[in-house]
Order: C-alpha cells, then sequence, then structure tokens
C-alpha cells in the first residue's frame, strides 16, 4: 500500500538531549527538545512534552502517524556493551554492574519504553496501530544532514561520541538514498578523544566541549609547550592513518570499561599536570593543551573530509554528528577548499537524530522521493513553539509586568537598536523557539559588539559563566564580506572565520605571552565583544527571507552605529536550558543583570518592573554545566 | 513474547548466538531481583547464592 503524504514522528531520548521531531511528505514541521520544557539542561527522559508539542503545532494525533522512529538500534547498542565487557574482562566489572540494571530495567524493553511514553502524551492510544521503526544511529546522523541540505548528491561525513557500534561514518546520499561507505568502531572515536580532554580539562562531558573549543585560541601556538602536547598525543594517545580513521591507545582512556573517561595517572605523566578541577584557575598549560587537542582534532576532520572526498567525488559536504558542532575545525574545512560548499546540520548532536530519524524513515522505509529545498529544509531552526498576544499579556498580568506595547515593527526595531547602542542589555524573544544548541535571534540575549566591556559584562554578570568565553556576532548576510573573511553562508553558527584584517587592531609586542585575561581584555578590533584571542568569530549570518524581524533590527543597529553587526548569545543563565515561553524569559531577565526585554511586539524596561532591585527572588538554582 | 522474538530475529541477523545464554542469563538475574527483594523468593535466591 503506497502511503500518501506519510506523517512520522522522530524522536531521540534515554541518552542526552532528549528530543522529538515531526515530518509530514519529507518536510520537518515541528522539533523539539525536552530541556526547553521540563528545565532539565539535556535531559534523557523520553520527550513527553516536546512530542505533545510536535503533536499540538502540526495539528496531528498520535493515531494519525505511520511511524515513529527512534534514533537508533538498541539492541546492536547492548550488543556492543556486552562485547566491549568481555573483550576487556575482567576490567569493567564495577561499570558492567552499573549498567546493567538500566538496560534490563528499561533501554533493553525499549518498545515498551516507547509504547509507554506514548500513552502518556495521550491517554487514549493504541500500540498496535503503530508502526515502530530503528535506524541506526549514524544513519540518523546523516540523515539529518544530507536530506534538509539543498544538494542532490553529496558526501555525507558523520562524526560523534558513540552510536551503536559505529563512532564516525562516511555515506554519499543521493537523491533519495543514503550509502554507507565507511564506518569507524567503537572504541576509537574521535568524539570521545575530544571528551576524554574535555574531562581532562575539568569541563563536563557532553556539555562542556564547546567550552574546550573556546579554551584553544587561549593556547600559545608558538610555545614549545603547545607542540609537545600536540606531538604526545599524536604520539602516545591516538594513532592517525591517511584515512582519517583512529586508533586510540586504550591504555590511556577509561571509557570503555570504568565510570571515568581517562587513565589519571598516565595522563598525569604524559603531561606533567594532574586533571583540572571545576572552580581552579585557568593557567596556561590549560589552554596549551586545549589548542593542542583542537589542532590534532582539525587534523582528523580534514583527512576524513578528504577521504570522504575521494570516496565519493561529490563537490559537497554534509555533516552531522556531535563533532560537526567543532565550528573551528568547520571553517578550517571550509576553508581548505576541498569542498564546493557544506552543509552543516543545526541540530549535530543527539537532539538532530530525531529529524534525521523521521526524514530516513520518509526516504528511505516509506520510499519517498526527495526535492531538495533551498537555502535548505530546517526553516532556519525555527521548529519550537510560538506564543500568541493574548498568553503573552496573561504572563504579564500575572506577575504584574509592566511593559510597552509597539505596533509598528520599524518603531519596535529601532527603540531596541538604540537601547543596544546605548550600551544595554537586551533580551530579544520573538516567534518560533530554535531547534538545536543555538539561539539564532528568537531566543537570544543582544548587544553592542563595539563596547569593550561588553564581553566581561555578559559572562559575568548576565550569563553568570566563566569569564574565558567567547562571544559570537550576528551579522546581516549582506553585509557579512566586510567584517569577516567568511565565503559562504553560516546561518546556524556553525562556522569559524576571521575578522576581516581592515577591523582589526595592532597587538602590543609580546601579546602572546601576557597575561591570560590580559590578552582575553586587549582591544583586539572595531568589534572587541565578538573577536576571539586568535581574530576569529563564530559568525551567524542572517537572512531576511528566514528572519526578516531579527534582519530589520540589524539594519536598524547599522543605520544608527555603521555596524551592521550584534553580540547574539543565549537566552539563558549557565546550566539553565534556553528559555523557552515567555515566563521562562521574564524570570530570566529579573533574575540577572539585563535591561531591557523584547518580547514580540512588547518591551518591558527593569527599572520598571515591581521589586526590580530584588533578584534573587527570580533566581532559579541550575546544576552548572 | 515480541521481545523475545525480536531479540531471535537480531541473533539470527547478527549470527552472535553466543550472546543469547548471556542474555538470558541477565534476564533471569533482573527478574530475580526485581520480584525476589523482600518477597517469598528471598530464601530461594539466598540459597542460590
Amino acid at each position: 500500500m503506497k502511503i500518501i503524504l506519510p506523517k512520522i514522528l522522530g524522536i531521540s531520548a534515554f541518552y542526552h538531549d532528549a528530543a522529538a521531531a515531526i515530518a509530514v511528505d519529507g518536510k520537518i514541521l515541528a522539533a523539539a527538545q525536552e530541556e526547553r520544557f521540563t528545565r532539565i539542561k539535556h535531559t534523557p527522559d523520553f520527550p513527553i512534552e516536546a512530542i505533545r508539542y510536535c503533536l499540538e503545532e502540526t495539528g496531528l494525533s498520535l493515531e494519525e502517524l505511520d511511524a515513529v522512529v527512534f534514533y537508533d538500534k538498541p539492541f546492536l547498542k547492548f550488543e556492543r556493551l556486552l562485547q566491549t565487557y568481555y573483550d576487556f574482562a575482567p576490567r569493567g566489572f564495577l561499570s558492567f554492574m552499573k549498567a546493567m540494571p538500566v538496560w534490563l530495567r528499561e533501554k533493553l524493553f525499549l518498545k515498551r519504553e516507547i509504547h509507554h511514553g506514548l500513552k502518556q502524551v495521550a491517554g487514549k492510544y493504541d500500540s498496535k496501530n503503530v508502526t515502530l521503526l530503528f535506524p541506526e544511529h549514524h544513519l540518523s546522523h546523516a540523515a539529518s544532514a544530507f536530506y534538509p541540505s539543498p544538494f542532490k548528491d553529496a558526501a555525507i561525513l558523520t562524526i560523534d561520541g558513540v552510536g551503536e557500534w559505529c563512532t564516525a561514518s562516511i555515506c554519499y546520499g543521493r537523491e533519495k538514498d543514503i550509502t554507507m561507505l565507511k564506518s569507524l568502531h567503537f572504541p576509537d572515536s574521535v568524539g570521545l578523544l575530544y571528551s576524554a580532554f574535555t574531562y581532562y580539562l575539568g569541563f563536563m562531558v557532553n556539555s562542556g566541549e564547546y567550552k574546550l573549543m573556546g579554551l584553544a585560541p587561549y593556547g600559545n601556538p608558538e610555545a614549545e609547550e603547545t607542540r609537545k602536547f600536540a606531538e604526545a598525543i599524536e604520539k602516545e594517545i591516538v594513532q592517525i592513518y591517511n584515512d582519517g580513521s583512529v586508533k586510540l591507545n586504550q591504555q590511556y582512556f577509561n571509557y570503555a570499561t570504568g565510570l571515568r573517561m581517562v587513565n589519571h595517572k598516565k595522563w598525569e605523566k604524559l603531561f606533567g599536570f594532574p586533571r583540572k578541577e571545576d572552580e581552579e584557575p585557568l593557567e596556561q598549560h590549560h589552554c596549551n593543551l586545549a589548542l593542542a587537542i583542537q589542532q590534532v582534532t582539525e587534523k582528523i576532520v580534514l583527512k576524513m573530509a578528504a577521504e570522504a572526498k575521494r570516496l565519493t567525488g561529490s563537490e559537497y559536504l554534509c555533516m552531522a554528528g556531535g563533532v560537526a558542532l567543532n565550528c573551528v575545525a568547520n571553517g578550517k574545512l571550509l576553508q581548505s577548499g576541498l569542498f564546493k560548499d557544506i552543509y552543516i546540520q543545526p541540530a549535530s548532536g543527539d537532539a538532530g537524530g530525531a529529524v534525521g530519524a523521521a526524514l530516513a524513515a520518509h526516504h528511505i522505509f516509506f520510499s519517498q522521493n526527495r526535492n531538495p529545498e533551498m537555502p535548505d529544509g530546517m526553516s532556519g531552526t525555527y521548529l519550537g513553539p510560538s506564543f500568541s498576544e493574548k498568553e503573552i499579556l496573561a504572563m504579564s498580568r500575572k506577575v504584574k509586568a509592566v511593559f510597552h506595547p509597539y505596533e509598528s515593527e520599524d518603531t519596535l526595531c529601532e527603540k531596541v537598536a538604540a537601547y543596544i547602542a546605548d550600551g544595554k542589555v537586551v533580551g530579544w524573544f520573538q516567534g518560533r523557539m530554535e531547534f538545536g544548541p543555538r539561539a539564532l535571534g528568537n531566543r537570544s540575549i543582544l548587544a553592542d559588539p563595539r563596547n569593550p566591556e561588553m564581553q566581561k559584562k555578559l559572562n559575568l554578570k548576565i550569563k553568570y559563566r566563566e569569564g574565558f568565553r567567547p562571544f559570537a556576532p550576528a551579522i546581516s548576510e549582506t553585509k557579512c564580506g566586510d567584517w569577516f573573511d567568511l565565503h559562504s553562508k553560516s546561518p546556524y553558527m556553525l562556522l569559524v572565520a576571521p575578522v576581516q584584517p581592515k577591523q582589526r587592531h595592532a597587538l602590543p609586542k609580546g601579546y602572546l605571552n601576557m597575561a591570560l585575561y590580559d590578552r582575553l581584555y586587549f582591544q583586539r578590533s572595531t568589534i572587541p565583544a565578538v573577536t576571539h584571542l586568535d581574530f576569529s568569530a563564530r559568525v551567524q549570518t542572517v537572512s531576511g527571507k528566514t528572519n526578516p524581524r531579527f534582519e530589520k533590527l540589524l539594519a536598524a543597529f547599522d543605520a544608527l552605529t555603521g555596524t551592521p553587526i550584534l553580540v547574539n548569545t543565549s537566552f539563558n543563565v549557565r546550566g539553565e536550558p534556553i528559555v523557552c515561553t515567555p515566563f521562562d524569559a521574564y524570570r530570566c531577565f529579573m533574575s540577572m543583570d539585563m535591561d531591557v526585554l523584547v518580547v514580540n511586539d512588547y518591551i518591558y524596561i527593569k527599572e520598571e518592573q515591581p521589586d526590580f532591585e530584588n533578584k534573587e527572588i527570580w533566581m532559579v538554582n541550575f546544576k552548572k554545566d | 513474547m515480541e521481545f523475545f522474538k525480536d531479540m531471535w530475529l537480531f541473533f539470527r541477523e547478527r549470527k552472535k548466538y553466543w550472546l543469547l545464554p548471556v542474555v538470558l542469563i541477565l534476564l533471569i538475574m533482573g527478574l530475580i531481583l526485581v520480584f525476589g527483594g523482600g518477597s517469598a523468593m528471598a530464601p530461594f535466591i539466598y540459597t542460590l547464592f
């Protein structure tokens, strides 16, 4: 029986970043991460709220779905676990004892768990009427990158920690088909290698990887120590082959069988310092090690991409998997000219697996044709919930908020641009929430990139996070070339590019040897708040087609200041998921030193709010990430 | 029953029959631990282990 307009629910859950997505006739209409609703960052729980939202948004009921697709194969993953314990026995006994109860209670009976979860979404639900599918983890990643891409055919590179067995894959996508050509298997994994360094440098695995990437430019590229670290990594820890595949020396690791990522003693002996504790101050050797592993990772990614090119001969590349969020490596890959263009799935981590699973079922299981969309099929990632005027007013009344309505979009943007130019920090909440880890102008905190104090203020007084963390610029795509050396669009903030030389300031002598925070606060360019230590920036190019209001705001700021750029960071504090509802936004606004909040057409000024000086009453304690 | 059918199909597909007894033992142990804790089955478990 030929199914017309397949309606498919994709689910990612039980590990980290649970999410749901619904595709109708191959078009993703709704997608959201569960963390945004439950307010627990990276929650692995079955995405009841996210599914509920996706169904509401699309007007579908569970009975109307043609398939429910989970993003990996649980039995294959269980096989990997058992085989790994067997191979490493008797090492791993403790880990085995810890892992088995969870598997025997929940993960092994995934069909039951999914049916149980769906029953919670909609009370009346007959599991016999639902087709459950389980594509492989890396197929879900590959599908999430290729199917929404604008390319008819492309090489596909997926790299992450681990799926079932696979840790990286090279596929070829053509029309509606994806063919796997090569894969790398556990325990050899680029994602786990990067996570091991994340762990050793005091950050949390599965969430701190982007902090490590942000720390790398603090490393001294000319230092002997950095060179020695990189050499030691390649000599002792990871063997890199010409095709980009890697072999990790398991004597240095503990993740295959233990409860920690690395063998502490061996790492301390190799690098000469112990694992950094969370609150321990950052020192130059930490930064140098971060730079060394970043360089090694880039080398591996470039080799893998070259192999993908060799195997497929394609001019285009699609990427997904957690490592595809390494925008520094992505930028280098684009600069290498190996491919004419690169498309990276904006939700490259496991949340995006929900999108990939749904699309894989549409094109492979239901054998539906594919018509690539321009610029892509992700709708700018604005796939989450939006809120009506009525809902915003109800929230405002409830918290006794004082606000100013603006009927004209032009006036609203001019007013907000003036606030930002005046040094104010603005919470910008508009339309549908973004899907994936980045705030792209609908749940964002915005500020003036020219302000020399802004990076410090945003980190310490607004987001309450580590002082070294960089911020990203959002720029109108038509003006990008004047400010950044970027020859491609970067709508999802997934490419790092150098700030144009004409915008840079000369560095003082001995800059690389200056103290870490002296280097950080040195004004390197005309837009210091978004220029990282190595003159790089993680650029978001904004198009009027996908986000007209944000583009208008950038134009208004440009008209006022001559700078078409805003600092764009996610609307949350450290450890908090990005805000979802108007109330989340108002609470977050009141709990930090943010000056102005804009929710759709309404502006809230901090000083006008009741009890605005008492921010403690609005604070929620989030577990630090 | 669907679970055992799926499991069997999986082992056949992957040709990893050696995992079958491992999984069965784990499942039996799991069942004993789940249903046995603090119940009438407890003395039976103590004599076994």
